[in-house]
């Protein structure tokens, strides 16, 4: 990682490993001497909560692994073996269950705070890129975990989804039957998905650490998206941002541990403590809650294999948007159109999400005349023209607001960031 | 015009937080099914289990297995709850020697023993609740083709998990007893007569609409009739009754007492650690409250010193 290390080994056993592996100085520069805009503001807390979360289900996930059976005969009753025989595993299984989707919440949000303050934007197009990937790995990750309970929710689920590549030109058939491991969702299929659920979360472990290593060459975005220029613009990670991460984490802890305790399957299907049965489909199939909005999306477009297209194509347009966006300001603060039409991509999110779990053929919010497939097709079309034409447009006719001159005047105004500028160069000529 | 245009994104800001709720409650509200006019509104009962602090009555507890076992397990099977669970804290807490007098009347199979010979022994309390029926095909064969299903997760599997608890700090699973309890109240004798009146406007409609309309009736068939069952037509014939059981602690049969009470049984069997997640988890909430307060307190020390 890139060097702004002040890392310096005192005792003459640091010496020695500093000469051969200097990881103590990397991780010193990565979490101690960083240098992170001051003016960051919650809405960038959401990173280190989400690496919170991820260990949350890395821990309770390998224990709870211990006690569960990967075969489709015994899975469902070795989840209930961890719910009342298992010593605490009630408490391990309802973290993981729930903790997946707390870390869906920390993702979406800290996805969504990077469009806003434009945080993709040269040079952070690699650091974007790789958090999507951090993000498509944990699609396939929660929706195998999902499987393994082995309910009906999970069985069906599992059988949706599996479908959806049938429709892939010339290899669909095979794509299907390897994931399969035969041609039905069975036994096969369930050991190859908890193999693989237990693999992906290391991968993703992984591209977390490059993400933060990418991360490190530019450094934070900030709210004004304007690049640090001088030492007053920016503060050492540690203590400033460890410890406002720290209270950040324990606050999400209480939601998180609010739903452990008190509503442990409120995000969860109740269907999915029935065991899962080939032979009897549930009225409803329904995703969980996180794939919502592009479950709408598959079902708004008419055409199956133009439908799964645009499910997966929602997913894989977020890759390209630091080539979308045309605008040279990064931070809607300073793009006043932009942070309109984003606000209504927000709402459009959830309006998808909302619609992704209803009858497509009832009417919207009961306004007769109205069906939610309809409403869901217009929020298709402003979900995918916010990408094809409001990004790329934008930026070209939009008429922003002047930028500060730098972090430091903005926060301190003028004549504080000339003395903050004194008092730094004495601090400096002192030492 | 900068003002219009942040009143504007106010606006659509306060638009999201609202569809983010009109979304979630209607959601359920939809999720809860819409019923014919004139149907009976489902009883919410104020379960005492059901608050943050909520606890089971045991005396209910045990009322509510007493009717599972002399009602419910004639045809239901409950794999996975065994007789030591009987015992445990948080559940009916009867005594070690009740429950292994409770298992005791039942048989099991066991062995095979130094000859290779399966032999049958009485239950002990490691041992699984006593299935009706040795597998399902014979459990369906019996009740006219309908399984009945293992009641073990069923308060869980039924009903569902609403915002509305959510936020009146219930525990999410009323959606699931007030369910159980609905469905044991809901028998009728008749078709009623908003399912008859029904039928009559439907086929008035379709009728004015078409000369040809072909008219459809409910008919109940060999199914029984409740209130509360999806489509009306339940397989399973009215189980409870004022007095199926008589109460060892004394207590009224009445139908209502029966039904709270095997419903919050269910809810047990479903969720056997229910009382000491809640007991921890209100102590894991505090000290995480008390914590966030002290890392607050040590965030402000730190930036004390920091211009912004």
């Amino acid at each position: 990682m890139s060097g702004h290390s002040t890392y310096v080994p005192k005792s003459d056993a640091g010496k020695w490993l500093e000469e051969r592996l200097p990881i103590i100085s990397l991780m010193h520069s990565a979490a101690v001497s960083m240098p992170n805009p001051r003016n960051l503001n919650y809405w960038w807390v959401f990173g280190g909560i989400a690496m919170f979360m991820l260990i949350v289900q890395i821990v309770t996930g390998i224990i709870l692994a211990m006690h569960y059976t990967p075969h489709a005969d015994m899975a469902f009753n070795s989840v209930e073996h961890i719910m009342r025989d298992v010593n605490w595993g009630w408490l391990l299984r309802y973290t993981h269950a729930n903790g997946a989707s707390m870390f869906f919440v920390a993702v979406y949000i800290h996805i969504l705070r990077g469009m806003y303050y434009g945080s993709y934007k040269a040079p952070r197009e690699v650091l974007w890129l790789l958090g999507m990937l951090i993000y498509l790995l944990m699609m396939a990750t929660g929706f195998m975990g999902y499987v393994l309970p082995w309910g009906q929710m999970s069985f069906w689920g599992a059988t949706v989804i599996t479908n959806f590549f049938e429709v892939v030109p010339f290899i669909g058939d095979d794509i299907r039957t390897l994931l399969w491991g035969g041609f039905a969702v069975d036994n096969p299929t369930l050991n190859r998905f908890f193999s693989l659920h237990y693999l992906l979360p290391f991968v993703i472990l992984g591209v977390v650490v490059l993400h933060i290593w990418a991360l490190h060459v530019p450094g934070s975005n900030n709210p004004l998206g304007i690049e640090p220029k001088t030492k007053q613009d920016t503060m050492s990670f540690h203590p400033y941002f460890t410890m406002k991460d720290l209270y950040a984490i324990v606050l999400f802890a209480i939601i998180l541990f609010y739903f452990v305790f008190f509503n442990p399957n409120f995000m969860g299907h109740p269907d999915n403590y029935i065991p899962a049965n080939s032979l009897v489909t549930p009225a409803h199939i329904v995703p969980e809650w996180y794939y919502l909005p592009f479950y709408a999306i598959v079902r708004a477009i008419p055409d199956k294999a133009l439908g799964v297209a645009g499910m997966f194509g929602a997913i894989l347009i977020m890759f390209v948007v630091p080539w979308l966006d045309t605008s040279k300001v990064r931070s809607a603060k300073f793009r006043p159109a932009y942070r309109i039409f984003f606000w209504i991509f927000v709402v459009n999110g959830l309006l998808l999400g909302y619609l992704g779990q209803v009858n497509t053929t009832d009417d919207f919010l009961g306004i007769h005349g109205v069906t939610n497939l309809i409403i869901s097709r217009i929020g298709t079309i402003y979900y995918f023209g916010f990408f094809v034409v409001i990004l790329p447009v934008l930026g070209l006719i939009e008429k922003t607001k002047p930028l500060p001159n730098s972090i430091s005047e903005a926060v301190l105004g003028v004549e504080g960031a000339a003395e903050e500028a004194a008092e730094l160069a004495a601090a400096e000529a002192k030492a | 015009m900068n003002n219009l245009k942040q009143n504007i994104t106010s606006i659509v800001q306060k638009t999201a937080i609202a569809l983010l709720v009109v979304t979630s409650v209607s959601g359920s509200a939809l999720a809860a099914g819409g019923s014919i006019e004139g149907a009976p509104e489902p009883a919410h009962i104020d379960w005492s289990w059901a608050g943050v602090f909520g606890t089971f009555d045991r005396a209910q507890l045990q009322r509510g297995y007493q009717v599972y076992k002399e009602v419910c397990a004639n045809c239901h099977a409950m794999d996975l709850v065994k007789f030591r669970n009987l015992s445990e804290p948080g559940g009916p807490e009867f005594s070690e020697a009740a429950v292994k007098a409770l298992a005791a009347e039942y048989e099991i199979e066991d062995g095979p023993d130094a000859e290779g010979e399966m032999f049958m022994r009485p239950r002990e309390p490691k041992d699984a609740m006593p299935a009706p029926f040795d597998n399902n095909n014979a459990a369906a064969a019996s009740n006219g083709g309908a399984l009945p299903p293992d009641l073990s997760l069923i308060a869980k599997a039924r009903g569902h998990f609403s915002f509305k608890d959510m936020f009146m700090g219930r525990d999410g699973l009323t959606g699931g007893s007030n369910y159980i309890y609905n469905l044991l109240m809901g028998y009728e004798e008749d078709v009623p007569e908003y399912i008859l009146a029904h039928d009559e406007h439907t086929n008035k409609l379709g009728k004015e609409a078409d000369p040809d309309f072909t008219e459809e009736h409910f008919e109940l068939g060999d199914s029984s009739f409740n209130n509360f069952y999806e489509g009306y037509k339940i397989a399973m014939s009215q189980p409870l009754d004022d007095d199926s059981v008589e109460y060892t602690d004394g207590t009224a049969a009445t139908l209502a007492q029966q039904a709270e009470d095997v419903s919050s049984f269910l809810i047990w069997a479903a969720e056997p650690k229910m009382e000491i997640r809640k007991s921890i988890g209100i102590k894991v909430l505090l000290y995480l409250i008390i914590l966030a307060g002290l890392m607050y307190a040590v965030k402000r020390r730190i930036w004390e010193n920091v211009r912004h």
